[in-house]
């Protein structure tokens, strides 16, 4: 599945590589929009097959940030 | 004699700085990054330029960037807002090396204030009272610990260099703190560049009230008495008022002495302010002091008359103050509410394009705004979208007034916490004025999920 950005912000961390193992609810990337932290967690458990953005990157609501299958 | 100003800052505080220079005949030039090229702001100022992409590194805080703007437009002088470089002391140094004037206090004062563990240390030793906790930073997680074990849980983890609320947390227990530590130290080294901690004892019940100074190149030094703050959410403020409703003249006047004595043992010059915690039986403490005009100047200048960014002006060019202290009186009540793009519940950011815009209007109101229909409000920048501020002969009245006018905004495009100020303002314990800094806690947010 792929999970999305739910607001438009700035990359601010990244915690997993490609070929990792997450589990539901675990954070994936931390946004930063408007000086704040959004974290972006996994809906379900599962390996990531694509990560799609690096930190410091701009990303649009909607922008896919990774794939975990 | 300043003829033009350089604006280094962006949305309301920019536009309300250049109104102030149209009263006064000063000509005016803004900048604006690709985010803001719709902003008002820009449209109100004589000249306007481009600074960069949107992030702030790459815009409000290029200092080559502003410095060349400023040198090629013929500025005489650079206004800084808050935040962004207001509080930079290079800058406040390569202004004065470019024969830019800087309209705030010189770069040391800026420097031993902005650091909040230098700045403890300061009025310690000019004898005023401040928040328990430690005299320097604490270097590492083990520190922190045994120190925090010494004042006593529930302490306040806070940044050296931090401001807007950023890099600040309450933290009850060794496992906290152990979480805390390194996250908040590396959010301060990401938004101001150092990392620096330290610890203080957190007072319950207490109430943020800070004190406005301003002072000339004279050595005169007056306050224009306190604005209480406590409402806020994530150590933000959101709703301000002048005068408290809770001090006694007795403590009004104790402290604002402490504060003008404190400005003079720094030899401060121009705006500032000092923030103390007030506990419940008025004993106050220091707790930083900001060597800028704030967000919320406006309620001050609401019930003094004075307006704070011309005095900021004058003292810049060396006029000596003309207003005594005897001259200062507080005439009514006013309060203002930050306008906030984000979910009232969750208030997580509400960016987003702006379709419909519509603020309230009335004598008693007054709108300082960062948008208008038809703009984006885009993420790379605080979420506050605008302040609304009223005056009213009583504080009941203020609050009428405010409710009233919250009622009258039409948003549409983004979520705001117009709905938690509606709740607040309607709150009985605001109404009867106890609001203590943990108000949104313990009042709104249980509040928050029913309609």
């Amino acid at each position: 599945m792929e999970l999305k950005a739910n607001m438009a912000g700035n990359v601010w961390k990244v915690n997993i590589k490609e070929g990792d193992k997450v589990e539901t609810d675990q954070d994936v990337v931390i946004l930063e929009s408007m000086k704040m932290e959004i974290p972006i967690a996994a809906e379900k458990a599962g390996t990531v097959t694509e990560l799609k953005v690096n930190e410091g990157d701009f990303v649009n609501e909607g922008d896919v940030i990774a794939v975990i299958d | 004699m300043i003829q033009k100003i350089l604006i280094a800052n962006r949305g309301e505080i920019a536009a309300r700085i250049i109104r102030t220079c149209q009263n006064l005949g000063i000509k005016t030039v803004a900048v604006y990054s690709e985010a803001d090229q719709q902003a008002p702001y820009v449209k109100i100022a004589d000249e306007s330029q481009l600074i960069g992409p949107p992030r702030v590194n790459e815009s409000y805080l290029n200092v080559d960037k502003i410095i060349s703007i400023a040198k090629d437009a013929g500025a005489d002088a650079i206004h800084p807002g808050y935040g962004f470089l207001s509080e930079n002391g290079e800058f406040v140094q390569r202004c004065q090396n470019e024969g830019l004037i800087f309209i705030g206090p010189s770069s040391e004062v800026m420097r031993q204030m902005g650091s909040k563990i230098a700045a403890r240390k300061t009025m310690k030793e000019a004898g005023v009272p401040v928040v328990p906790g430690t005299d320097g930073g604490v270097d590492s997680l083990e520190e922190a610990i045994e120190t925090a074990h010494k004042i006593g849980y529930p302490i306040m983890l806070k940044a050296s260099a931090g401001g807007g609320g950023i890099g600040m947390q309450v933290v009850k227990s060794d496992d906290e703190l152990t979480k805390a530590f390194e996250s908040n130290s590396k959010r301060a080294l990401t938004f101001f560049g150092d990392g620096s901690m330290f610890l203080e004892k957190k007072l319950e019940n207490a109430r943020h009230i800070e004190i406005q100074l301003l002072a000339d190149e004279h050595g005169n030094a007056i306050h224009l008495f306190e604005r209480e703050c406590s409402v806020q959410r994530r150590n933000q403020k959101v709703i301000e008022e002048a005068p408290s409703s809770f001090i006694s003249q007795e403590t009004r006047k104790a402290m604002g002495e402490a504060a003008v004595s404190a400005a003079r043992a720094l030899h401060y010059t121009n705006a500032g302010t000092i923030e103390f915690l007030v506990d419940e039986n008025e004993n106050y403490y220091f707790l930083e002091m900001n060597t800028r005009i704030q967000v919320e100047h406006p309620v001050t200048e609401e019930i003094t008359g004075v307006d704070i960014v011309e005095q900021q002006l004058k003292i810049a060019q060396g006029k000596p103050l003309k207003i005594e202290q005897k001259d200062i009186k507080i005439n009514g009540h006013s309060i203002e509410a930050r306008i906030y793009a984000e979910d009232p519940v969750t208030f997580f950011p509400s960016p987003g394009y702006l379709s419909k815009f519509e603020e309230p209007k009335g004598d008693f109101i007054r709108n300082e705004l960062s948008v208008t229909e038809d703009v984006d409000v885009t993420p790379f920048y605080d979420p506050m979208i605008g302040k609304l501020i009223v005056k009213g002969d009583t504080r009941q009245e203020a609050i009428s007034l405010l409710k009233d006018a919250l009622l009258q905004y039409k948003i549409e495009g983004i979520k705001t916490n117009i709905p938690m100020l509606l709740k607040v303002v309607d709150h009985e314990e605001f109404k009867i004025g106890n609001t203590t800094t943990d108000f949104v806690q313990k009042h709104y947010l249980p509040l928050a999920k029913t309609n």
